[in-house]
């Protein structure tokens, strides 16, 4: 055990893969003697060597590109998307080229690539530095989503993402990089891909998050227990697939879900987490699901992120609603 | 400014084709061998023999492609993508390639495919629809051909690149057409492939037209000589001329083996036919231009060639026509006999390990299709 942030977590889970396994490349911009804008990559292309940690041109379909023509050479590349609102360019490679290769090929050619990807608002960035993209890729057959909130889980699932042969969209939620906390290094736990984690139990309802703000919602969850009620607040950690278990196993016992993401309401993830858990838990919900979700807008300027982000007040805002108390999200048209 | 839109401009015949002026030729559209200064040697070993065997390979690959035109006006075939007219700058690239080399190509290359090993009945369940690829990948150096124009050109760097790393002196050759490199993909390629002097050799077929498109609209400039600005060496080659592309295509991939990095070749050439079957390109090319092309005829060339060396009898017509349409017959044979694939196969190879939300999919499917009487 050592006291890591997420960001060295990160860093600690690259160089773990790639000493365990020669085949595993990282590239992206300004990755090496700057160690990446966020410093994740810090010291690697000294230790590694250019060609195992490659700067690359400012092109971000170059790069999917050309991770897909070393994954087929039997690579195991680790793509670095700048920012969250830098992947678009390289949109068409990820969902038309790394999504179906391996469906394409009736198997033949794995694409075991990893994006890391820096999410979210939070901190204040200029724009198409916040945006929270995950429902493109979360509803394109072939990727598995993945979406961490904490040193922990960012060492372990990256690891397992990179292990992993199927591509693998890695969101950072950048506000959380300095987060502190202990990281067990031993990797002696089962893997925890594709599964959510109940990070606190409760039995009134239950507030499903992921990324940046998980730590928004256990505050939530602790300003509600001041008023006496008791939220279970789970980590969904993957995005695809979602682990339905964990959330039906929990609004089965509490009746009610509150669900929170950045990303923009209207067809987003929170609209698939609230019908799915429609679907398996409909006789035992005493209300219907409550969206807590960043607004139907372009991601505002950073005056403006604090009123658009879901922040601790409008979780609780969302709980009141699922508990029929007064709330702004009470009623609906 | 005029607020009217330019027409079009027409592709251009060989006689004023500026692509043409100066392009890598050594066998004349009248069937003579001259002596190319620069590249010449590269095919120095090509013999009669040798010349009568990728004559045999066009007459072949001519055959399929008819054949599969004809399989798709009679409903076999969903779609082809005829490429008549470019069987010299097809095979006498692909030729040129060693089996460690590996192609990275459009959905047009079937003369590219033939060469390194896919059967002709293995060309066919893509265009029938009853699978994503027809082959292998690694089992003949030539991946599944893509769709998305130029995404490709991207592959082929990558895997080059990894060539590179793995301290092999083999290649990467990506085949794509003049409508590709207007695609930003094509350029990023370029520039990844020259930072890191990739072993790839950019094959790009200007066969003239992208669907309706002439080349004109794809570029104010010659499409070989937009490499230089990457610090990419190019050639314009006669794409028409099989002996010249291979010796252009040799030169390049000796360049590089030896660690000289990507090259671009601009092969010259003309799409006889339409884009696919689909197509009808009467309503925007001129009779006359095809007609020009048709006299630069890649077969016609080698063929003129080859019976003033007195090597092409009517003998070996013959056993070349005979070869060629023995092939077609399996082809058909195999295309006509391929069953529908598994309503269960929907779900296969999506991921390469398990995911619960389309395993949960598979599992409802499965016992959907167990509720009707006749499945039982």
């Amino acid at each position: 055990m050592s006291a890591m942030t997420m960001g060295g977590a990160l860093n600690a889970g690259l160089r773990a893969a790639l000493t365990a396994d020669p085949k595993v490349l990282v590239m992206g911009e300004d990755i090496g003697a700057l160690g990446g804008v966020y410093r994740i990559t810090d010291g690697l292309q000294r230790e590694f060597g250019p060609r195992r940690v490659m700067d690359t041109p400012l092109a971000e379909s170059g790069i999917l590109g050309t991770a897909v023509g070393l994954a087929y050479r039997g690579y195991r590349p680790v793509c670095e998307i700048q920012f969250d609102g830098f992947i678009y360019p390289a949109f068409d490679q990820i969902v038309s080229q790394v999504a179906r290769m391996h469906s394409r090929t009736n198997g033949a050619v794995k694409m075991p690539i990893t994006i890391r990807v820096p999410v979210g608002g939070g901190i204040g960035s200029a724009e198409h530095h916040s945006d929270s993209p995950e429902a493109y890729f979360a509803h394109t057959p072939g990727l598995r989503v993945v979406s961490v909130s904490n040193p922990q889980d960012a060492y372990d699932l990256l690891q397992d993402a990179i292990a992993c042969d199927d591509p693998v969209l890695f969101f950072e939620p950048k506000r959380r990089y300095h987060m502190k906390a202990e990281v067990d290094t031993a990797r002696s736990r089962p893997a925890a891909m594709g599964t959510a984690r109940v990070l606190r139990e409760g039995t009134d309802a239950t507030l499903v998050t992921f990324g940046g703000l998980v730590q928004v919602a256990l505050a939530a969850a602790d300003a509600a227990a001041d008023e006496g009620v008791s939220l279970e607040v789970i980590d969904l950690r993957s995005l695809s697939p979602i682990d339905w278990v964990a959330l039906a196993t929990s609004v089965r016992r509490t009746g009610r879900v509150v669900i929170a993401h950045e990303a923009p309401e209207s067809v987003g993830l929170g609209a698939e987490l609230a019908a799915g858990i429609t679907e398996r838990c409909f006789y035992f919900l005493e209300h219907a699901p409550v969206r807590v979700t960043g607004f139907d807008i372009p991601f505002p300027p950073s005056k403006l992120e604090r009123h658009h982000l879901p922040d601790l007040d409008r979780m609780l805002d969302g709980v009141d609603a699922a508990l029929g108390r007064p709330s702004s999200l009470a009623e609906e048209d | 400014m005029s607020n009217t839109v330019a027409a079009p401009r027409a592709s251009g015949t060989p006689d004023s084709d500026p692509a043409l002026r100066g392009a890598v030729r050594i066998l004349t559209p009248s069937g003579e061998r001259t002596d190319e200064p620069e590249y010449g040697c590269q095919v120095a070993d090509v013999d009669d023999e040798a010349l009568l065997a990728l004559h045999d390979d066009m007459v072949v690959v001519r055959r399929i492609d008819t054949e599969a035109t004809n399989l798709q006006r009679q409903g076999e075939l969903a779609l082809w993508p005829p490429l008549l007219g470019q069987e010299a700058a097809q095979i006498g690239s692909a030729r040129a390639l060693r089996s460690d080399d590996f192609a990275f190509t459009s959905y047009r290359e079937n003369g590219v495919a033939y060469c390194r090993g896919v059967t002709p009945a293995q060309l066919m369940p893509v265009w029938r629809g009853v699978t994503a690829s027809g082959w292998d990948p690694y089992s003949v150096g030539m991946a599944t051909p893509q769709v998305i124009i130029a995404a490709q050109t991207l592959h082929a760097t990558g895997y080059a690149l990894g060539l590179q790393y793995d301290g092999s002196d083999a290649a990467a050759i990506a085949y794509f057409g003049d409508g590709a490199t207007s695609e930003g993909d094509a350029s990023e390629a370029l520039v990844f492939a020259a930072t890191y002097k990739a072993p790839v050799v950019f094959f790009c077929q200007n066969n003239h037209w992208a669907i309706s498109e002439p080349v004109t609209l794809q570029s104010g400039s010659s499409l070989a000589g937009r490499a230089a600005g990457f610090g990419v060496p190019s050639v314009a080659v006669d794409g028409n001329d099989v002996l010249a592309v291979m010796a252009v295509t040799r030169a390049a991939l000796a360049r590089a083996r030896a660690g000289g990095g990507p090259s671009f070749i601009e092969a010259v050439t003309y799409r006889m036919g339409p884009h696919t079957t689909a197509d009808d390109p009467t309503r925007y090319r001129e009779p006359a231009e095809l007609e020009a092309w048709r006299r630069m005829d890649p077969i016609d060339r080698v063929e003129k060639h080859l019976v003033s060396r007195g090597v092409l009898t009517d003998e070996r017509r013959a056993e070349t026509q005979a070869h060629a349409d023995q092939v077609a017959k399996a082809m058909r044979d195999a295309c006509i006999g391929m069953p529908d694939p598994d309503p269960m196969s929907l779900f296969e190879h999506v991921y390469a390990e398990p995911h619960s939300d389309i395993d949960r999919q598979r599992t409802r499917f499965a016992a959907y299709l167990d509720s009707f009487e006749d499945a039982r």
